[in-house]
């Protein structure tokens, strides 16, 4: 019995042993880039479809949602609103851990990860200010109010513009992502003294704002479909990450490929040998030319 | 820096400017150019078209290759043919002529040191000026781009254009010397 | 012309190439307008009445901004040496080079300020106006602009000094656009008078501004 007992122990931890060195050889798998293409080719349909799906649930849940007494049916913005104001800081969440992996752990696809969140990240911090503009409109009968929350939200709005714009300054990709790690990093350190900051301005002036654009009261009704909204907008996330992590690895193959077009020469022998050098410069990102 | 120069060069001639480092070339070559102003003295050309001062019918290379990385190869050459106007001749034969036909449209960031300054010589070939005022034009070029230029250079001196060049060692022509500094 | 032509689409296709394009200055003058409220406080109906001003600042801090890389970039690599020995007249090369910055950084800045009123609650007619004197405002900005520029070139500086030189410059036309932007929101003063003046500022401008660019450029470099 008791032999038994430890055999099936041993077992056990063995299991999670491999469980876990499985995990870390797919992370390392995933590092190469043609295997990561290859990967997202293949999960890339079934993830838009489980978001579409999620995301018509949860549309059809919001509508279904009781009215507020107070505000009437434009509550349902909410449904919008939060789960974009959720998402544009998770975003730079993860452009935060993307950036430790460039600055780090030094993981190849890390700095592809981070460029492309950027900009699917002002997307949904554009969508998160339009939608809290019309939701406050019927209240503050203008377009805008410089509110705690909102005026937060246009400052990290900013921030994402200024990340994009650095990525775009520097030619070289790889030198553009240690910058925008490094102002990543920073970013998202500043983050929550923005968010203080801002918050104690408002107080100065103003009395606390009347609508709480955090959301009125959670109760049931309120709070399944925004969950079921956040997890479908989440995985909108991941799905266009996943695709624009394709793209931009696509697009620095191109880049490759144009430079190693430029370094040749007319004397023949000579293009073998810079065409190698090329390559070697380019380290994990081997041009497979010829393959899809 | 110099004073006392005394030279003349006519149609079909080069005239190699040599000297140590410091010793005034690029000086020399700026103040043919229009670009530097002469403390005494005068620079004048005979012949040529009446209605163009010097500059205007001189080509200038200087040391850096004007050009913009962002745009691509055929963009940056066409650019400085229809800027610099007058006689112009195809932008892809003349890229073709100095080794670049491969490159016509990648950025011209992706360019080597030697292929810019092929672009900057295919500037030379894409407007006709009949004066060539060089400043060091070969010198991040590789062998087989020195024997090109070279060519290039006669072409210019049979078409009865003249060359003012600043350079360290050989032109790759032949070509009458003066040396500025001297062995002082 | 071809000539110039030529340049103009240059200068336009690097700019909106290079680093940020036309939208970083876009971002910047977003970013000044948020900078406003922290200063003076939330209150909207404040921040109304100051709408027109807050604008014309922000428009002119980022007008000036990328204009000190006007002729930099051009002498750092060369390409001043060509351009000012070549056969077109440097008056109208520096007046194209210009035109080319207010197409490719002023006018995105015109094209902004509705969405920037949006932020500040300014209504239509307000919003129509502003935009309208910047319209007529910023070549003004950028011709005068200019000088500074071809001074830092010679000078070998540029940021805050060029700023410095040109800001002043640039009061005239900072005055008449907001006086015309608030006559049209608030009268009594009718919107065409001083928007008249502004409008002469900019063509006295397109004058005034190429001549003095050229005349330091080729006295400044050696």
């Amino acid at each position: 019995m008791l032999i038994a007992c430890r055999t099936g122990y041993h077992y056990k931890a063995h299991d999670h042993y491999q469980g876990a060195m499985k995990l870390i050889d797919t992370l390392t798998d995933l590092a190469n880039p043609s295997r990561f293409l290859a990967l997202t080719t293949r999960v890339l349909p079934w993830l838009a479809a489980l978001t579409a799906v999620v995301l018509a649930i949860g549309l059809y849940q919001s509508a279904l949602a009781p009215d507020d007494y107070q505000q009437g049916a434009t509550v349902k913005i909410m449904f919008i609103h939060v789960p974009n104001a959720w998402l544009s800081m998770f975003v730079w969440g993860v452009m935060s851990i993307a950036s430790l992996g460039t600055l780090v752990w030094r993981h190849p696809l890390a700095d592809v990860a981070a460029k492309s969140a950027a900009p699917i990240g002002a997307a949904f911090t554009f969508l998160a200010l339009v939608t809290g503009s019309l939701w406050g409109r019927p209240m503050w009968g203008t377009y805008w109010e410089w509110d705690a929350r909102l005026t937060s939200v246009l400052i990290l709005f900013l921030m994402y513009l200024g990340l994009i714009a650095l990525w775009r300054a520097v030619e070289d990709p790889s030198r553009a992502a240690r910058a925008a790690a490094v102002l990543t990093l920073v970013g998202a350190l500043n983050l929550p003294i923005i968010k203080f900051s801002v918050d104690w301005w408002n107080t100065l002036h103003q009395p606390a704002s009347v609508m709480r654009m955090g959301g009125p009261a959670l109760d049931r009704a309120f709070l399944i479909p925004l969950l079921v909204m956040a997890i479908g907008f989440s995985l909108l996330f991941v799905t266009l990450h996943l695709a624009a992590m394709r793209n931009e690895i696509l697009r620095r193959r191109v880049r490759s490929l144009q430079m190693m077009q430029a370094s040749q020469t007319s004397e023949a022998s000579q293009a073998g040998a810079v065409a190698n050098d090329s390559m070697r410069d380019q380290g994990a990102l081997k041009p497979t030319i010829g393959t899809a | 820096m110099f004073s006392g120069l005394d030279f003349a060069v006519a149609g079909g001639e080069a005239l190699a400017v040599t000297g140590r480092n410091g010793s005034g070339k690029t000086s020399l070559l700026r103040l043919v150019a229009g670009l530097l102003a002469p403390g005494g003295g005068s620079i004048a050309i005979e012949g040529g078209d009446a209605e163009l001062t010097l500059p205007e019918q001189a080509h200038y290379l200087g040391h850096r290759d004007a050009q913009k990385p962002a745009l691509s190869v055929m963009e940056n050459l066409e650019f400085w043919r229809d800027f610099l106007g007058g006689e112009a001749a195809d932008s892809a034969d003349c890229l073709d002529r100095v080794g670049l036909a491969h490159a016509l449209d990648l950025p011209a960031a992706y360019l080597s040191a030697g292929q810019r300054r092929r672009l900057a010589l295919a500037r030379l070939l894409a407007v006709r000026r009949p004066i060539w005022l060089l400043d060091e034009p070969t010198t991040a070029l590789d062998a087989s781009g020195q024997t090109m230029f070279a060519g290039l250079m006669r072409d210019h001196l049979d078409r009865g254009g003249l060359i003012i060049a600043a350079t360290h060692g050989p032109l790759g022509i032949a070509a009458s010397e003066l040396r500025i500094g001297g062995a002082s | 012309m071809t000539a110039l032509g030529a340049l103009i689409r240059r200068d336009i296709r690097i700019a909106l190439r290079v680093g940020g394009g036309a939208l970083i200055g876009v971002l910047f003058f977003l970013t000044v307008v948020v900078l406003m409220p922290f200063a003076v406080g939330p209150d909207l109906a404040l921040l109304t009445r100051l709408g027109p001003a807050i604008l014309w600042l922000g428009a002119l801090l980022a007008s000036l901004l990328t204009l000190d890389r006007l002729f930099m970039a051009d002498h750092e690599d060369g390409s001043l040496d060509l351009i000012l020995t070549s056969r077109t007249p440097l008056e109208l090369t520096c007046a194209a080079k210009a035109l080319a910055h207010w197409i490719a950084a002023g006018l995105p800045l015109v094209i902004a300020t509705p969405a920037l009123g949006l932020l500040l609650n300014l209504d239509m007619v307000a919003t129509g106006a502003v935009a309208l004197t910047l319209l007529a405002g910023t070549p003004a900005l950028t011709f005068t602009g200019m000088i500074g520029a071809a001074l830092a070139v010679t000078l070998h500086r540029g940021g805050l000094l060029l700023a410095v030189l040109v800001l002043p410059l640039s009061i005239p036309v900072l005055i008449f656009g907001v006086a015309a932007s608030q006559a049209a929101i608030t009268g009594p003063l009718t919107f065409g008078a001083p928007f008249s003046i502004l409008c002469a500022l900019s063509l006295v401008s397109f004058v005034i501004g190429p001549f003095a660019a050229a005349a330091s450029l080729r006295h400044g470099l050696d």
